[in-house]
């Protein structure tokens, strides 16, 4: 057994075309032309490409990571073709503007293709994906002459990009930044300093390479209100759009990592290399954050990815791996042991791992409709709203899908035992890729302190109100159910979301005395809403499903392996609300107990 | 030059088929469907004829369930021109495809007629060869090879014994082999411009073909299940087992 990934096609057409159906931020005319047939069609294919060409390419780029020699950095064996053939394809420019030569995908649709990439090949992933998130970037702040010069050939996946924040020095604090920006008197700027931890930083999949570098101008502030955003290429464009000399941009070493090895994360040092400053000046930081903020729902994405070839790598397993027998008696008498899936501790690993993947899918679903409607919705009162709820429920996908990967990919180790812990079978891969999901782009730490220090209480609550009041419509629209089980369920969200409305007011209340409060909270309040947003998918989606059911379908199967599932969260992970409830309650005060010095 | 290729919609090759319970056929409720893997060959076959400049127009075919618009699309999407959708809800044997695909072949008149050797689902590797007996036009079955020269067409094929090369004078029939080419992904574009591509829906009445099936599926059920082996110490143990089963003398 390997690493298994097949795109759970139904469960993606599931929560696209179902789960939402008429819901939530309404209908959006400008997608009208992917009508199921296409989004399907679109779906199909990326299955195929990313189980056929990039998934092969996952263990042994791995195995092989990413060399430098002379400066220049080689991506594993293979990988040079398969982004070839990705680019040549068309997905590169998924859902980039079509002004600019993109697909103008709905996030709906694009969110689930980037699930599939991400699964069959979390470093893959990061060559296109940090081209897109510096063309969003420029899109929304550069000149139309940096946009005319550059966005072509990025959009297409010609050239690729980056994002060249952190220095040794400077991290999650980027007040702290040195990197220096002086005008040449022609309108550039000779940018110079040192960056470290730069994804697809230098590789050998693109021509050119464009960077994106916070750096400070000559008389700028001090602190996060003095830098600014530059577009430095690697190769200086010639007036024809080919690529000229080299711009000083040197590789001084690639990062050796726990995971994710096939991604070439650079040192990167730039010398007087000539940039265009992208933005306002001093105001290069909003400018990034547009970026970052997108990004981040994607690396929340990129945890589902990984969550689910883990999942799946460990039901594969569980089917064929033989040892002892089940505890209610020999269940395959005609083998020497029972496949271990027969085992209830088995079946918990598995159904965790299914919970998790699913509901993050569900509540991702939610989350791309809102990115849809605050870009297209249909008047300035849903945009604001979508765009609230995606301001509040950024950091809650960030942080919570990629926990919830981590433990995920662990689960699946567990499964395959010993055999898990070795190389060969792939799958401590899933667990050394996940775990940088939950610290780039801002560590969960940092999500979570966004979420009540910068969410919570803006503008009186107004981020929260969209998905609270989702939540209570559902709860009073399902009040009448007479189904047993879905009773239950909707009884265990009420006392969560209850558990949740609770939390909210005691932080709000405490931050506003001692602002530890809010920090002692924050993590335990993430998991908290995460949980409230999967149980409340999870209640929708048992309540379709039973809908269907009911009514008679072909695809009983589906359906009631979903009612199982949503089952199981309301049984087994739901409760862990109860606990997030009761850390928050407890406040700083344990928490803060012992002195710096005494540890 | 005009090229047909007709196109199946099969359970995907890589779904584990399962037997119904009453041994009635396969069950294909809720599995994955797709383009029979040798008709895909086909399309890119075709597709790579018209990046030649030898063909003009790319027409795929399809006889079965509505569900087959799908796999139509597929081919659209590859880079077919167009596409004509038979609709019969009932299993068409290969006698009654090649029937339809006659009348289709007669009303669009191509040069070229390339299609898999044979379906996954049922490998009966017969509907090229009745098609060409229908029409009375030459065969190259098994190809491995595709060269257009003028009003002929050579055809390397994949015999027993090695490759045999075959001139035909078109019209001519295809059936492709694996080792013919390796089929394209359809590029994202293209699928999106596939949405807009014609496909004409037909039934077979429309040709007049009667495609009552001749045979009665008497019952389909699983391979047995191989049984363990027997190890045997040495050489001289495996000879006298062997002997026993008279497989030596």
């Amino acid at each position: 057994m390997a690493q298994v990934y097949e795109a759970p096609l139904r469960d993606m057409r599931f929560v696209l075309h179902e789960l939402f159906e008429g819901e939530d931020f309404g209908d959006l005319p400008h997608f009208g032309e992917f009508t199921p047939d296409l989004t399907d069609a679109i779906l199909d294919e990326a299955a195929r490409l990313t189980r056929d060409v990039l998934l092969p390419l996952n263990a042994s780029g791995d195995a092989e990571g990413c060399t430098i020699e002379n400066g220049v950095v080689r991506t594993p064996a293979g990988f040079r073709d398969a982004y070839a053939q990705f680019r040549d394809g068309g997905w590169a420019a998924l859902s980039s503007p079509p002004e600019w030569g993109g697909q103008g995908l709905p996030e709906t649709v694009n969110k689930l293709v980037e699930e599939m990439i991400c699964a069959a090949n979390l470093s893959f992933s990061l060559y296109p994906g940090l081209t897109h998130g510096a063309t969003t970037a420029i899109l929304g702040h550069a000149s139309e002459d940096l946009k005319r010069a550059y966005l072509p050939k990025m959009v297409s996946g010609e050239w690729g990009g980056t994002m060249c924040l952190t220095e040794a020095h400077c991290g999650t604090d980027l007040g702290l930044l040195r990197t220096r920006a002086e005008p040449r008197g022609d309108g550039s700027f000779a940018v110079t300093g040192s960056k470290i931890f730069i994804s697809s930083g230098d590789h050998d999949l693109t021509e050119n390479i464009i960077h994106l570098v916070l750096a400070r101008l000559p008389d700028a502030p001090r602190g996060v209100k003095g830098i600014s955003l530059f577009l430095v290429p690697k190769l200086l464009p010639n007036d024809d759009g080919t690529c000229g000399p080299r711009n000083g941009v040197a590789v001084a070493g690639i990062e050796h990592k726990m995971g994710l090895k096939a991604s070439a994360t650079c040192q990167l040092a730039f010398e007087e290399s000539i940039g265009w400053l992208v933005g306002e000046p001093n105001k290069g930081l909003a400018a990034m954050f547009t970026m970052m903020n997108a990004e981040r729902v994607s690396v929340g994405i990129q945890g589902l990815g990984v969550g689910e070839i883990a999942y799946q790598s460990a039901v594969a397993y569980a089917r064929e791996r033989l040892q002892s027998r089940a505890l209610s008696g020999t269940a395959r008498p005609d083998l020497p042991a029972d496949p271990i899936i027969v085992h209830p501790d088995v079946r918990r690993m598995l159904m965790t791992m299914r919970a998790y993947t699913e509901g993050s899918r569900a509540l991702g679903q939610w989350v791309s409709r809102a990115l849809d409607a605050e870009a297209h919705g249909a008047d300035p009162e849903t945009r604001q709203r979508a765009s609230d709820f995606v301001a509040m429920m950024t950091p809650v996908v960030k942080a919570l899908f990629t926990d919830l990967a981590s433990e995920t990919a662990n689960l699946g180790v567990q499964i395959y035992g010993g055999h898990g812990f070795i190389r060969e079978h792939g799958v401590e891969q899933f667990v050394r890729d996940a775990r940088i999901t939950q610290l780039y782009e801002g560590t969960n730490g940092v999500q979570a302190l966004d979420l009540v220090g910068r969410k919570l209480g803006a503008h009186m609550g107004r981020y929260l109100r969209p998905f609270f009041h989702a939540v209570s419509a559902q709860l009073a629209d399902a009040a009448k159910t007479s189904a047993r089980d879905l009773a239950a369920w909707r009884s265990s969200l009420e006392q969560s979301f209850g558990m949740l409305q609770l939390s909210t007011g005691t932080i709000a209340q405490k931050a506003l005395k001692d602002a530890e409060e809010a920090g002692a909270a924050a993590t335990d309040y993430l998991r908290l809403v995460g949980l409230v947003g999967m149980g409340h998918c999870f209640l929708k989606a048992a309540r379709i499903a039973r809908h269907r059911l009911g009514e008679g379908t072909d695809e009983a199967d589906f359906y009631t392996a979903k009612l199982a599932t949503a089952g199981f969260f309301f049984d087994r992970i739901l409760p862990q609300a109860t606990a997030a409830f009761l850390s928050i309650k407890s406040g700083k005060r344990s928490l803060m107990a012992l002195p710096a010095d005494a540890f | 030059m005009k090229v047909l290729v007709p196109v199946k919609r099969v359970l995907d090759y890589n779904v584990k088929p399962r037997v119904k319970a009453d041994g009635t056929g396969v069950d294909l409720a809720n599995v994955k469907m797709s383009m029979n893997p040798f008709d895909e060959i086909a399309v890119e076959e075709a597709i790579r004829l018209k990046e030649k400049g030898v063909a003009t127009e790319i027409v795929v075919v399809s006889i079965g369930e509505q569900k087959a618009q799908e796999t139509l699309r597929t081919a659209l999407a590859m880079g077919a021109d167009r596409a004509i959708l038979i609709v019969s809800e009932d299993k068409v044997e290969p006698l009654g495809v090649a029937k339809l695909l006659a009348k289709v072949a007669e009303a669009e008149q191509p040069g070229l007629v390339i299609l898999g050797k044979q379906a996954i689902d049922d490998d009966n590797n017969q509907t090229g060869q009745m098609l060409g007996a229908l029409l009375g036009w030459g065969q190259g079955t098994f190809a491995s090879k595709v060269e257009v020269a003028g009003d002929s067409v050579d055809v390397t094929r994949e015999v027993d014994g090695g490759l045999e090369t075959v001139k035909l004078k078109t019209p001519a029939i295809v059936t492709t082999d694996l080792r013919l080419n390796e089929p394209r992904y359809a590029s994202l574009p293209n699928i999106m411009k596939a949405k807009s591509k014609p496909l004409e829906q037909k039934t077979p009445a429309d040709y007049g073909v009667d495609v009552t099936p001749r045979l009665t599926t008497v019952k389909v059920e699983e391979p047995a299940k191989r049984q363990a082996g027997v190890k045997v110490a040495d050489v001289d143990e495996l000879v006298g087992k062997l002997k026993t089963l008279g497989v030596v003398a």
